[in-house]
């Protein structure tokens, strides 16, 4: 079963439920949020490897290109353009998709690697670790996404997603069995949370929340999730010495009033999720 | 010669949009038989590359001389690659842009703005 943590709003505390819940448990932890993966400063793993990312973009040639155009007409993300007597590519822009190519009735396209990114594995003393890291400066996630997700092996792993609801969360949700999403009691999280229940919702897995930074009264997150039948799976309470342990780096479960919360959690989890 | 200009609305007494990817209208007005036509940007709708879909769209349509406020990265080197000019304008209605230019009291754009900043 892979398990996806997701949120709506950022900053909510997806990284600090998937990497808590993924040593209490002994589970692989899976950071997707390819544009800043920080699940690896917590768990700190000894690195094993490292792949490359790379997408396929147009190299025109001028030799044998006539300058019709079909490309530039063909190509749906404007990655293709042309300017005198020359197509101009914006490679940033380019989504890999070949279409270029197909229109090309001169046979002036082939296709070049660009690296994106790349996939980092690893292991900590207990569990499997891996995250995908996109390059500065560049625009599209996806790519790695797709390929840290689809290259995972049939057991259980947490999957910490990006924040919003956009491509990239689309895309993690696609590899998923079931979803954690992590809210905070506050309006915008509140907020972001339901469109995110929205959006699972149109994949038919089971989901349930968690509340993080949780005050301990009864907020507007356990009223929505009582008044929607949404299964609560637990809170992590807001505190002075949670924060103190975050920003060290240090992981909650490590310290024993936390460790008993994400136990509680854990075991709701298996409950809603009907896993065994 | 053709001259566009990026622009809110379709007629020569709208106002001139400073953004050139995301405006929507472009006004093209042909000094020669001094007629002009109204097109709608394919930047303004399109999801990512704005300035890209915009400025192919001026470069296809013949225009030698761009009138806007600024130009994002892609679509600058775009039009320095057509040999096209741009010139930077003021917001004011469209024949007051076309005659300033005329009258040579525009400076041209060198240099491209910032990349995203007709998004807003």
């Amino acid at each position: 079963m892979k398990i996806a943590v997701l949120s709506g709003k950022g900053g909510t505390g997806k990284t600090t439920v998937s990497t808590n819940l993924a040593l209490t448990l002994n589970i692989p932890y899976i950071d997707c949020d390819v544009e800043e993966p920080n699940g690896f400063i917590f768990l700190n793993p000894v690195l094993e490897n490292e792949e490359e990312v790379f997408l396929q973009v147009p190299e025109i040639h001028k030799e044998t290109c006539t300058l019709c155009g079909a490309c530039v007409k063909a190509c749906q993300f404007h990655a293709l353009a042309k300017a005198g007597k020359e197509i101009v590519l914006f490679e940033k822009l380019c989504h890999d998709c070949g279409a270029c190519k197909l229109v090309c009735e001169a046979d002036a396209v082939t296709f070049r690697k660009r690296a994106i990114g790349k996939i980092q594995r690893g292991r900590t003393e207990k569990i499997q670790c891996e995250r995908g890291i996109l390059n500065i400066g560049e625009p599209m996630a996806v790519p790695i996404i797709k390929k840290l997700l689809a290259s995972l092996p049939e057991e259980t792993q947490f999957i910490d997603c990006p924040p919003g609801t956009s491509c990239n969360v689309v895309n993690s949700l696609r590899f998923a069995d079931a979803a954690i999403l992590v809210t905070e009691p506050s309006e915008f999280g509140l907020h972001d949370m339901k469109m995110a229940i929205e959006l699972v919702k149109k994949y038919s897995i089971p989901y349930g929340v968690i509340i993080n930074k949780d005050d301990q009264t009864e907020n507007m997150v356990k009223k929505y999730c009582k008044e929607s039948q949404t299964p609560l799976l637990g809170a992590v309470p807001y505190s002075r010495e949670a924060a103190i342990i975050y920003s060290k780096g240090g992981m909650l479960c490590q310290e024993s009033s936390y460790k008993k919360i994400f136990e509680e959690i854990a075991e709701k989890m298996k409950e809603v999720f009907r896993w065994n | 010669m053709k001259i566009v200009v990026s622009t809110t609305g379709k007629s020569s007494e709208d106002m001139l949009d400073k953004r050139f990817g995301r405006s929507e209208y472009f006004y093209i007005y042909d000094t020669e038989t001094e007629q002009a036509v109204v097109l709608e940007n394919e930047g303004a709708k399109a999801g990512g590359g704005a300035g890209i879909a915009a400025a192919n769209q001026v470069i296809e349509e013949g225009v030698q001389v761009i009138i806007t406020g600024n130009l994002g990265p892609n679509a600058f080197e775009l039009v320095e690659k057509a040999g096209m000019k741009a010139y930077s304008c003021g917001v004011m209605p469209v024949d007051s842009a076309i005659e300033l230019f005329q009258k040579g009291e525009l400076s041209e754009i060198n240099l491209p703005g910032m990349a995203h900043h007709g998004n807003h």
